[in-house]
C-alpha cells in the first residue's frame, strides 16, 4: 500500500504487532475510524484493545450518566465521583482512553445515536453498538448498510456468564494466501457476502443447524422481549422470568422447535444477569477488537457472522447464520 | 458453577499473579473488576518503550520503572479499596521459597520464559497451590490449570528444547538467513565484542588441521601499527572472504551444495571510506552509549528497508567503528541484546553480507531483530482473552469445581466453529520426575566426564534446578548456599572437577545419584548407566538423559549445537512471537524458535495422553489444522479439513 512510511516514534511503539500483522496493515490501521455505542464494560474492553493497536480515531456515544451498574466491569471509569460530576459516560471514559495512546484521537460525539443521519456515519468505517434496543440496532444497521461506502457493522452483548457478538460486513474482498499444488504459497482472492442483522434474525429456527449455540435463540428472546415490554436492554430481573418463559414458548411454537432446546436455566441466567462479568467482557472486548483489527487490515479471515461465549462451558464458538441464498 | 460470577470465594482469596508484562497487565485489571481483594504480583522487570501497545497500565513516562509497582498504581485508580502487594524482584530469589507460595490460594502465571514456569511449577507441587498457567504469541494463546494429583503438572510433558542448528550448518554451510543471524550474532559478535576466551568457531574448519589461523597471533585482535577502518576491513576481508576461499577447498562439501562468493571490502566499497573523525567523536560525547547508531549517522533512516551489500558493507565498518570509538570500555563483556541498537545494526549487516556471499535473500533490520532476539509477536486482543480465560479458570479453583476445570486455546483459524477450545485437563504423566518422583536414567562416561558437566548439562540445564544438592548414598558430593563454610566450597569446587569415577564416593555404572533443589523442594533420583562413546553431533552433550518423556514426544532435533535464543527461550509462549524463522509464548515475554510449526500454543506443548495432542498450526497463514483426534489416546495425527 502507497502512502507515507510509519514514523519512528509509531515503529518503536507498535514493533511487536508489526510482527504480527505487518506495516501495511499498521498504516491501515493508522487511518481508520471507529464510532461505538453503549459504553459498558465490553465496549470499554473494546475501547483499549483498539487505541493501543493504534486506529486513527475513535468516537464515542453515551449521553447516560455514570451508575454504579456502569462502573461495576468498566476500567475506564474512576470511582471518584467528584471526577465524573455531571459529565457524560462516554465523557467519562474519553478522558481514561485519550491516555492510553496519543497517537490515537479520541472523541465524544453527544446526542441520540438512532436520530444521527447517514453522512453522520459515512465519516467512520467501523460501527460497534451494544447495550441497545433491538430496534436501534436493525436501525444502524441500515444506515451503515445504505451508505455508497462499506461501513462495517457489528453488535456486542454480555450478560453473565455469556456474550454474544454479530458482524456484518456487507460484501467483503480480502486476498488470502493458500498453498498451491506444488507447495508455493499463493494470494486468491475471497469474497465473503453478509447478511443484515434483520436477515439474519429472521432465518427460521428450524432452518438451521440442529447445533447452533442454544445462546443464540436465547439471546432473541430476551432482545423480543425487552422490545415488546419497553424496556431499556438489560432492564429486567427476576420478576420478569415467568413472562420471558412464556415468551419463549410462545416464539418456539411458532418457530416449530422444541421449547426445551432453549433450556429454562439459561433464560434465568440472563434474565438476572444485567451486569456483565468482567473476564467475559475482556474476552467479548478481545474476539471483538481481533475482528476489527482483521476487516481494517484485510489480513485474515474474518468470522462470519455470529460469536457466542459462555464461560460455563468454555466455548467460544462461530455461528454462520444465514439466508439460504447468501 | 452456578455461582461462577457471583462466587463468594473471591473475596476472601489470596492470588499471587507471577508477570507483570502483556498478560498480567490484563490480567491484574480483570481480577480487580471480578472482586478478588487481595492480590501480590512480582515481576523483576522494569517498562520498555516497545511494552506499550499493549501493556495499558503503563505511560511513556513509566519507562524504566518497575513493572509491579506501576501496575498496582494504575489499577488502584479504579480499584482504590483493594490490597496490592508488588514485588520488583525475580521469582526465583530465596524469599519465594515454599512458605511464601503457601499463603495463597491459587498462583496464576503470565510468564514469558521455561525457567520461570518450571520454577513456579515445583514451588506450586511443593507448596500444594494451585497453578493456572498461561502463554500467547501472536493470535494464539492457551491457558492451562495445574492441581497436584489430579492433573498433569505444567512439566509432565518434556518442553522441547530451544531450537539450535548443526555447527557446521552454522560456520560452514548456512542455507537460511537465520543460520546468517546465529552466525554473525552467536560467533562473529560474540568474537569481536564478547569474551575472548570462550571456546568460538567462527573460524571455518579446514580439513587441514595445520590451518594457519589456528596458532599465531589472534586475526580478530586490533593490532597497533592499524586504524580502526584498516581493522574493520581486515576483519571483514577475513570472515567474508579469506574464510570462504579456505572453505571452498573442500570440495566435498560443496558437491551438493551452491558454492558461496567470497566477498572482499575492496570489491564493494571504494579504497578509503570518507573519514568524519571529528564526529565520531562527537557523537559519542553526546549521547548516552545505547543511543549511539550507526543508522544514524549514514543517514539511514527506516528499519524496514532491504539495505544493499554496499550500504551493509558500509553499516559493518560503521558499527564496528562506533562500538570501538563510544563504548570501547564494554568491549569483552558485551553479549548481544536485541535492544541495543548498535548491536543489531552490526548483526544485520553481518548477516546480509554473509547471506550474499551464500546466494541467501538479505533482510530488513526490522526483520533481522525479530530473529535475532527471538521477539515474540504480542498483541493486546489476546493477552486480554487470556487473562479472561485465566480469572473463570482461577475462580473455578477457588470453588474446587475439578469437574470443570478446563484448559483452553485460543485458535487463529476455527477449530470444529470453535475459536476458544476448551480440553479436559489431563492426569498427572506418571514418568513425570517432577510430580511424580519417577527415577531417571543418565547414560555418562563415568570416566571421562566431570561432575561439572553432570551439574551444568543436566541438573542446571535439563532439570531446571537453581540450588543444586547432588548425594550418593549419605555423601553430599556437591551443594550450592550461602551459608556453607569455607573448607565445605573448596571440597565442592575440587569435586567439580573429577571425573565422576574419581569422587570421594565413586560414580560408576549402576550409581544412583540424588539430586535435591531446597528452595524448590525438588529430589529426583538418577540411575547412573556407563556409557563409552557418544555421537559428537547427535549428542553433542556426551550423555544422555532419559526416562521422563512421553514416548511419542521424544524425538529431539539431531545435532543441535549453536543455538539462537539461549535460555530466555520458553515452550509456552508468551507473548509471543510468532515466527517466521526463528521466537514467545509469554506475553511475560519472549520465545526461541524456528520455524514455529508447533506454536507455543500447541496443544502438544502441554498435554499428555488423551485428547487433543497437538496442534500443529502451519505457519503460512493455511486454515489447515492438524491435530490429533480428541478422543484417541494413541497419538496418531489426523488431518482436519
Amino acid at each position: 500500500m502507497d502512502g507515507e512510511e510509519l514514523t519512528e516514534q509509531e515503529t518503536a511503539l507498535y514493533d511487536r504487532q508489526i510482527r504480527v500483522w505487518g506495516a501495511d496493515a499498521q498504516r491501515r490501521l493508522s487511518k481508520s475510524h471507529i464510532l461505538v455505542y453503549g459504553m459498558k464494560g465490553t465496549v470499554a474492553e473494546f475501547c483499549k484493545n483498539i487505541v493501543l493497536a493504534g486506529v486513527g480515531s475513535l468516537t464515542l456515544v453515551d449521553d447516560r450518566a455514570v451508575t454504579e451498574d456502569a462502573l461495576s466491569s468498566n476500567f475506564l471509569i474512576p470511582p471518584n465521583e467528584n471526577m465524573y460530576d455531571g459529565k457524560t459516560l462516554a465523557e467519562v471514559c474519553c478522558n481514561s482512553l485519550k491516555e492510553f495512546n496519543s497517537m490515537v484521537r479520541v472523541s465524544v460525539e453527544k446526542g441520540d445515536l438512532s436520530r444521527f443521519g447517514g453522512d453522520f456515519f459515512d465519516k467512520f468505517d467501523i460501527v460497534i453498538v451494544s447495550c441497545c434496543t433491538l430496534t436501534t440496532k436493525k436501525l444502524i444497521n441500515e444506515k451503515c448498510r445504505k451508505l455508497s461506502k462499506r461501513v462495517a457493522f457489528y453488535a456486542v452483548d454480555c450478560r453473565d456468564s455469556c456474550g454474544e457478538m454479530f458482524v456484518d460486513l456487507q460484501k467483503y474482498i480480502y486476498t488470502k494466501k493458500k498453498l498451491d499444488e506444488n507447495n508455493q504459497p499463493t494470494a486468491i482472492e475471497r469474497e465473503l457476502q453478509y447478511p443484515s442483522f434483520q436477515e439474519s434474525i429472521s432465518v427460521p429456527w428450524r432452518k438451521l443447524p440442529r447445533k447452533v449455540s442454544k445462546l443464540y435463540f436465547a439471546m432473541r428472546v430476551i432482545e423480543r422481549y425487552e422490545e415488546v415490554e419497553g424496556r431499556n436492554p438489560g432492564q429486567i430481573s427476576i420478576d420478569d422470568l415467568p413472562a420471558v418463559l412464556k415468551l419463549k414458548k410462545e416464539l418456539c411454537e411458532a418457530q416449530s422447535m422444541n421449547e426445551s432446546h432453549i433450556p429454562n436455566a439459561l433464560m434465568e441466567k440472563l434474565v438476572m444477569g444485567r451486569r456483565e462479568f468482567p473476564p467475559v467482557c475482556a474476552i467479548i472486548g478481545g474476539i471483538l477488537g481481533q475482528e476489527v483489527i482483521k476487516a481494517i487490515s484485510g489480513k485474515g479471515d474474518p468470522l462470519q457472522n455470529f460469536f457466542f461465549f459462555d464461560a460455563m462451558d468454555g466455548k467460544g464458538i462461530i455461528e454462520n447464520i444465514s439466508p439460504p441464498n447468501t | 458453577m452456578d455461582s461462577l460470577c457471583h462466587s463468594s470465594a473471591v473475596k476472601g482469596a489470596k492470588v499471587l499473579m507471577v508477570g507483570a508484562g502483556g498478560i498480567g497487565c490484563e490480567l491484574l485489571k480483570t481480577l480487580a473488576l471480578s472482586g478478588f481483594q487481595d492480590i501480590h504480583i512480582i515481576d523483576m522487570d522494569t517498562i520498555e518503550v516497545s511494552n506499550l501497545n499493549r501493556q495499558f497500565l503503563f505511560r511513556q513516562s513509566h519507562v524504566g520503572q518497575s513493572k509491579a509497582k506501576v501496575a498496582r498504581d494504575a489499577v488502584l485508580r479504579f480499584r482504590p479499596h483493594i490490597s496490592i502487594t508488588p514485588y520488583h524482584a525475580n521469582v526465583k530469589d530465596s524469599d519465594f521459597n515454599v512458605d511464601f507460595f503457601k499463603q495463597f490460594s491459587v498462583v496464576l502465571n503470565g510468564l514469558d520464559n521455561l525457567d520461570a514456569r518450571r520454577h513456579v511449577n515445583r514451588l506450586c507441587l511443593a507448596a500444594e497451590v494451585p497453578l493456572v498457567e498461561s502463554g500467547t504469541t501472536g493470535f494464539l494463546g492457551q491457558v492451562t490449570v495445574h492441581v497436584k494429583g489430579k492433573t498433569e503438572c505444567y512439566e509432565c510433558q518434556p518442553k522441547p528444547a530451544p531450537k539450535t542448528y548443526p555447527v557446521c550448518t552454522i560456520t560452514s554451510t548456512p542455507s537460511k538467513f537465520v543460520h546468517c543471524i546465529v552466525w554473525a550474532k552467536d560467533l562473529l559478535f560474540s568474537k569481536l565484542f564478547g569474551d575472548k576466551n570462550q571456546e568460538n568457531d567462527l573460524n571455518v574448519r579446514s580439513s587441514d588441521a595445520s590451518n594457519s589461523s589456528e596458532h599465531g597471533e589472534d586475526v580478530f585482535e586490533w593490532r597497533n601499527n592499524e586504524d580502526i577502518e584498516q581493522y574493520g576491513r581486515r576483519i571483514y576481508d577475513h570472515v567474508f572472504g579469506y574464510n570462504i576461499e579456505i572453505a571452498l577447498k573442500n570440495q566435498e562439501t560443496w558437491k551438493n551444495r551452491n558454492r558461496p562468493k567470497p566477498i572482499y571490502s575492496r570489491d564493494v566499497l571504494p579504497e578509503h571510506l570518507n573519514h568524519q573523525n571529528g564526529n565520531v567523536d562527537k557523537k559519542c560525547a553526546t549521547d548516552d552509549p545505547l543511543s549511539v547508531s550507526a543508522m544514524t549517522s549514514l543517514g539511514l533512516k527506516n528499519p524496514q528497508d532491504i539495505w544493499s551489500l554496499t550500504e551493509n558493507s558500509t553499516v559493518f565498518l560503521e558499527s564496528l567503528k562506533l562500538f570501538f570509538a563510544c563504548r570501547e570500555k564494554e568491549i569483552g563483556n558485551l553479549s548481544f541484546d536485541k535492544d541495543d541498537q548498535l548491536a543489531v545494526e552490526f548483526v544485520t549487516a553481518a548477516a546480509n553480507i554473509r547471506a550474499a556471499s551464500f546466494g541467501i535473500p538479505m533482510h530488513s533490520l526490522f526483520e533481522a531483530k525479530g530473529i535475532a532476539g527471538n521477539i515474540v509477536h504480542a498483541v493486546a486482543t489476546t493477552n486480554a482473552v487470556v487473562a479472561g480465560l485465566i480469572v473463570i479458570e482461577a475462580i473455578k479453583v477457588l470453588e474446587k469445581d475439578i469437574d470443570n476445570y478446563r484448559m483452553t486455546y485460543c485458535l487463529e483459524h476455527p477449530s470444529k466453529k470453535m475459536l476458544l477450545m476448551p480440553v479436559e485437563p489431563f492426569e498427572p504423566n506418571k514418568s513425570c520426575c517432577v510430580c511424580s518422583e519417577s527415577p531417571l536414567a543418565l547414560e555418562i562416561n563415568t570416566h571421562r566426564s566431570k561432575l561439572r558437566d553432570f551439574v551444568e548439562k543436566i541438573v542446571k540445564a535439563k532439570l531446571g534446578m537453581n540450588s543444586p544438592l547432588i548425594m550418593h548414598g549419605s555423601t553430599l558430593l556437591y551443594e550450592v548456599g550461602d551459608d556453607l563454610e569455607d573448607d565445605m566450597i573448596a571440597n565442592y569446587t575440587a569435586n567439580l572437577e573429577k571425573v565422576l569415577s574419581e569422587l570421594p564416593s565413586s560414580v560408576t555404572g549402576g550409581t544412583m545419584l540424588t539430586v535435591e533443589d531446597l528452595q524448590q523442594e525438588f529430589t529426583c533420583n538418577i540411575y547412573i548407566k556407563h556409557r563409552e562413546e557418544f555421537d559428537e553431533e547427535k549428542e553433542p552433550d556426551g550423555m544422555v538423559l532419559s526416562g521422563w518423556t512421553q514416548a511419542s514426544l521424544e524425538k529431539k532435533d539431531d545435532n543441535k549445537v549453536v543455538g539462537n535464543g539461549g535460555n530466555t527461550s520458553t515452550s509456552m509462549p508468551t507473548e509471543g512471537e510468532r515466527e517466521v524463522e526463528l521466537d514467545e509464548i509469554s506475553e511475560g515475554t519472549e520465545i526461541s524458535g524456528k520455524k514455529r510449526k508447533q506454536p507455543e500454543v500447541s496443544a502438544g506443548e502441554t498435554n499428555s495422553s488423551n485428547e487433543v495432542q497437538r496442534l500443529d498450526v502451519v505457519d503460512d497463514d493455511e486454515d489447515e489444522l492438524v491435530m490429533l483426534d480428541h478422543q484417541d489416546t494413541s497419538n496418531k495425527k489426523k488431518k482436519l479439513q
